[in-house]
């Protein structure tokens, strides 16, 4: 959870990462800020995210987006 | 409470139904043209059902007919009750369903119809048929003559509610529009439109070459049901063509007609070749260079014409019947109220 | 038919009484039959090619469905024979016959769609290359109609297939429910494109008849034709003649053409998603909004999150994202940011799935270059400001710029940069666009604004009023617009109010619209996309 918190706050310092809900409904992350993410996690996690996975209930919360890697890394 | 509450929805849907009603029937007076001044053609066909419908001879075609006999004249000479069911380029198919409708009221002796329209196997402009369809009473025939009329672009929907057609004319609403908003003005005597002026025939334009003469199928097919109807009505058919130099009448259409006269046993008068018989000088006879005839024109082929009817085909002096007399004696003078301020307008005097 | 016509309008209605008087469970049934009489009316050959794609994207989609079913079962069956390593392999195949399903399903499509739409740009090309290279040989062109709607449905067709191999929706069984997914006709046309996952939530219900819903349906439907018949093709005269003689209408002329562009092909197009939105809703059915007031963005990005929306969140889900996070794209930004540094590197894979992108939007849009150029160009701009995003940033901190004068100014800046990029769309040609864009720049008949030459574009004084009382009204109804339901605030007036309010736009609509005979009826300018 840490390390996925650094990696948000590298993208919007400005953001408090920890207790926002709506980080795709609100508009604070758009598809570029996704796809670096997800290049991001995909490394420091070593799992796979795929588009099938890009739903904005998986990354509307740092929660919701731990819980995604969890599951993949579950999965592989 | 519930009561009252259902109340309340009726009278809303209700009050509602009649607001929305009551403006549209408004909207679609004020803005359908009312033929009353400039172009007076579009209101001709509607005069007809104003009238006491036991014509004798009725005219149906297009200027051909309106501009060159004078209903009036023929009364007053022989006797003869006709009237004109004539609009601006009646194409034959119209003149057909005009027909039929003419017998929904009643069945005249004789019919006379112009066969300058042959010439027309399909419309030619949108605008025309509006000018001769509006003007007819909804029924059976009239469907039939939009149908036959239709351009591609037309909608039938637009005959049915003219305001869908004419909407966008409030930005060009006239005095006359508010005016005649629910009033009509009478603007031909027995469906003759006047016209006193004079413009004496000078050049004529070029004859244009034709790639084809023959009259097309779907304009001999509605000569053909004419004919027909007639015949089974047992009215008289009498074809005309109308002295006019212009539009040209080739010698090509005229072997046409005359064959086809001929064949049905028809009377068909070409004007043309009668100048010497009608009297028709092309210098005080027509009112723009040889087109259509001036009152004075239309007058002397009356007198042609109604002799011709009366001797020859046996269409009754009706002078002695009091009330018609009576609706004539008014029309009469109409008839000479208006060319009075016609010769007044034109700074002319009464030759 | 056009949404315009008369028989359209009596289509609908006849279509809105049998479905709430035919039994429930017949409604969606009718809405099938009545999209295929539409489909049939818009051109019998059209319903081979829509049918075709249903058939095999139904066919393809039922495939995948089934190999999860199967592989579902296997697994639950075999669970305690099988090691770990079995089962991975095993869905390997698995995925792989999918795979095999999808691609089939995708290719197919996408190719009639190829086909029908891009043979003759790339044989004028092929012949362009030819004739530089000197040689004879032209190659011949195809007479392929386009059908109508193609674009909308085949991409619709397959953002499903796509999305029942991810899982995210069930693969429909019922052929008929699935082909009045990919045909209901009022969004055939021109959109919006639809998500199975949304749209099948209220299509195939049973829609009791709701006064409250058919009145708001009737209502959105009545903006929509407001929107486009008194503003759309009233200023379309104007638009037309500015691009038809671009040697007169040179200079100042651009920037009006620009502006009345804007206004026709907003009008236009919003307006059609309103009528389409306003039918689906009189039948109970909710289709995903397509525009969200866009010309209040504050920036090209935005203004693309905001206008023609379906088509946006399409070419995201379907091409955007699977390019950026497929695994060669992966590797490639590895690549990249040990090559060019942090900044760059991580930017460049992005830059380049966005690519991508833009040049299908642009070419999505009509087969030639012109299209393929906006889109680019579109590209071009939204990659700049996403690299100068520090650099306002710090110019923002440090001059303060952030109150209501600098959002005015920005929502102007995008606007007017939407309309200088779409003069492509207007120009239909490369060169010219340049061409006039240059005449723009160095344009000295300014006079032309207040001397009376507009008179002469086939719009009169009269119009022109028209025009400006209209764009008033639309831009009041986006303001308010942004407090909640318009529809809503009208509702709770009393009925007098309401009743004066919705008949006076109808007899707007009767009264100023372009229709019939004297107007050219024009096409939905999204026709044929």
């Amino acid at each position: 959870m840490e390390e996925l918190l650094e990696i948000l706050n590298g993208l919007h310092p400005d953001v408090d990462f920890e207790t926002k809900e709506s980080l795709v409904d609100g508009k604070i992350l758009d598809s570029f800020d996704i796809v670096s993410l997800i290049a991001e996690i995909n490394d420091t996690f070593d799992v796979a995210i795929t588009a099938k996975d890009i739903i904005p209930e998986n990354f509307n919360s740092a929660k919701a987006l731990y819980a995604l890697i969890q599951r993949l890394e579950e999965e592989a | 409470m519930e009561h009252r509450k259902k109340m309340q929805n009726v009278i809303k849907a209700g009050g509602s139904a009649l607001v929305v009603l009551v403006t549209l029937v408004f909207l679609q007076r004020l803005l359908v043209p009312k033929y009353v001044d400039d172009v007076v053609e579009g209101a001709f066909i509607a005069e007809y059902y104003e009238e006491e419908k036991d014509f004798d001879v009725i005219f149906i075609g297009d200027c051909e007919v309106y501009e060159n006999f004078s209903p009036a004249v023929l009364w007053q000479e022989y006797g003869i009750n006709s009237y004109i069911r004539g609009s601006a380029q009646q194409y034959i198919w119209q003149s057909y369903y005009l027909l039929e409708d003419t017998l929904r009221y009643e069945v005249p002796k004789v019919l006379v119809f112009n066969v300058l329209s042959l010439q027309y196997n399909e419309s030619q402009r949108e605008a025309y048929n509006r000018m001769t369809l509006e003007g007819m009473e909804w029924s059976l025939p009239k469907v039939k003559a939009i149908l036959a009329s239709m351009k591609p672009e037309e909608e039938f929907l637009d005959y049915v509610f003219p305001l869908l057609r004419y909407h966008s004319r409030w930005s060009e609403l006239t005095g006359a529009d508010v005016q005649y908003l629910f009033a009509t003005k009478q603007v031909t005597h027995n469906g003759y439109y006047m016209r006193v002026d004079v413009k004496a025939a000078g050049d004529v334009p070029g004859v244009r070459v034709l790639g084809d003469y023959n009259f097309g199928e779907n304009a001999w097919e509605y000569l053909d049901k004419m004919r027909r109807l007639c015949a089974g009505k047992g009215i008289q058919l009498v074809l005309v063509k109308a002295p006019s130099l212009y539009p040209y009448w080739y010698p090509e259409w005229e072997d046409q007609v005359e064959e086809y006269a001929a064949e049905h046993g028809l009377r068909y008068i070409n004007f043309l070749e009668l100048q010497e018989e009608t009297g028709i000088d092309y210098d005080t006879d027509t009112y723009d260079g040889g087109l259509h005839m001036n009152l004075s024109g239309a007058e002397k082929l009356s007198r042609y014409l109604g002799r011709m009817l009366s001797e020859e085909l046996g269409v009754p002096d009706r002078r002695g019947e009091e009330a018609l007399t009576g609706r004539w004696d008014a029309k009469l003078a109409a008839y000479e109220a208006e060319k009075q301020a016609q010769y007044a307008y034109y700074d002319m005097e009464e030759p | 038919m056009l949404f315009t016509s008369y028989g359209f309008l009596g289509f609908v209605a006849v279509v809105l009484v049998l479905y709430y008087v035919l039994p429930r469970k017949y409604q969606w049934g009718l809405l099938l039959a009545a999209s295929y009489i539409f489909y049939f009316f818009a051109g019998p050959v059209y319903l081979l090619y829509i049918f075709v794609t249903t058939v095999t994207i139904y066919f393809a989609a039922c495939k995948i469905g089934q190999n999860e079913e199967t592989q579902t079962v296997y697994l639950k069956i075999h669970k305690a024979k099988l090691s770990r390593e079995e089962k991975k392999t095993y869905k390997e195949a698995q995925k792989k016959i999918r795979r095999r399903w999808i691609l089939a399903g995708i290719l197919f499509n996408m190719g009639i769609l190829a086909v029908v739409k891009y043979t003759n740009f790339a044989i004028a090309n092929v012949n362009g290359l030819l004739g530089a290279m000197g040689r004879e040989g032209r190659l011949s062109f195809l007479d392929l109609a386009l059908p109508l709607g193609i674009s909308f449905y085949t991409f619709q067709a397959v953002g499903y297939l796509i999305d029942v191999y991810r899982g995210t929706v069930q693969a429909e069984r019922n052929l008929f429910r699935f082909a009045l997914f990919v045909s209901f006709f009022p969004q055939v046309v021109q959109g919006p494109i639809s998500r199975f996952g949304d749209l099948s939530e209220t299509l195939y219900k049973e829609h009791p008849f709701e006064g409250r819903t058919v009145s708001y349906g009737l209502q959105r439907m009545l903006f929509g034709y407001f929107k486009k018949m008194v503003i759309a093709d009233r200023i379309l005269v104007g638009v037309n003649a500015i691009i038809g003689d671009t040697g007169q209408y040179a200079g100042a002329y651009v920037l009006v053409g620009m502006l009345f562009y804007a206004l026709e092909l907003y009008a236009d197009f919003t307006g059609g998603i309103d009528i389409t939105i306003g039918i689906a809703e009189t039948l109970g059915i909710r289709l995903t909004e397509n525009f969200e007031r866009p010309y209040f963005s504050r920036s090209l990005k935005e203004f693309w999150r905001r206008w023609h929306i379906t088509m946006g969140t399409w070419f995201r889900d379907y091409i955007f994202y699977p390019l950026s996070v497929s695994k060669p794209m992966q590797k490639f930004t590895r690549f990249s940011r040990s090559h060019f540094g942090e900044m760059v590197g991580r930017r460049l894979p992005v830059y380049l799935a966005s690519f991508t992108v833009w040049f299908a939007t642009g070419i999505w849009h009509g087969a030639s270059w012109n299209f393929v150029v906006w889109g680019l160009g579109n590209w071009v701009v939204l990659m700049v400001s996403e690299s100068l995003e520090p650099v306002y940033e710090w110019f923002h901190g440090r001059f303060g710029a952030g109150g209501k004068g600098y959002q005015l100014f920005q929502v102007a800046r995008t606007f007017l940069l939407v309309a200088c990029l779409r003069l492509f769309d207007c120009y239909r040609s490369v060169p010219v666009t340049f061409q006039m864009f240059g005449s723009l720049l160095s344009a000295r008949n300014w006079h032309i604004l207040w001397d009376g030459s507009l008179l002469n574009l086939g719009l009169t004084m009269l119009d022109f009023c028209i025009l400006a009382l209209g764009t008033v009204v639309l831009v009041a109804v986006s303001l308010l617009g942004r407090k909640g339901s318009v529809r809503d605030r009208i509702a709770r007036k009393p009925y007098p109010v309401r009743f004066v309010l919705w008949y006076g736009l109808f007899l707007v609509v009767l009264l100023m619209g372009a229709y019939g005979i004297g107007y050219d009826a024009s096409q939905f300018i999204y026709n044929q996309f």
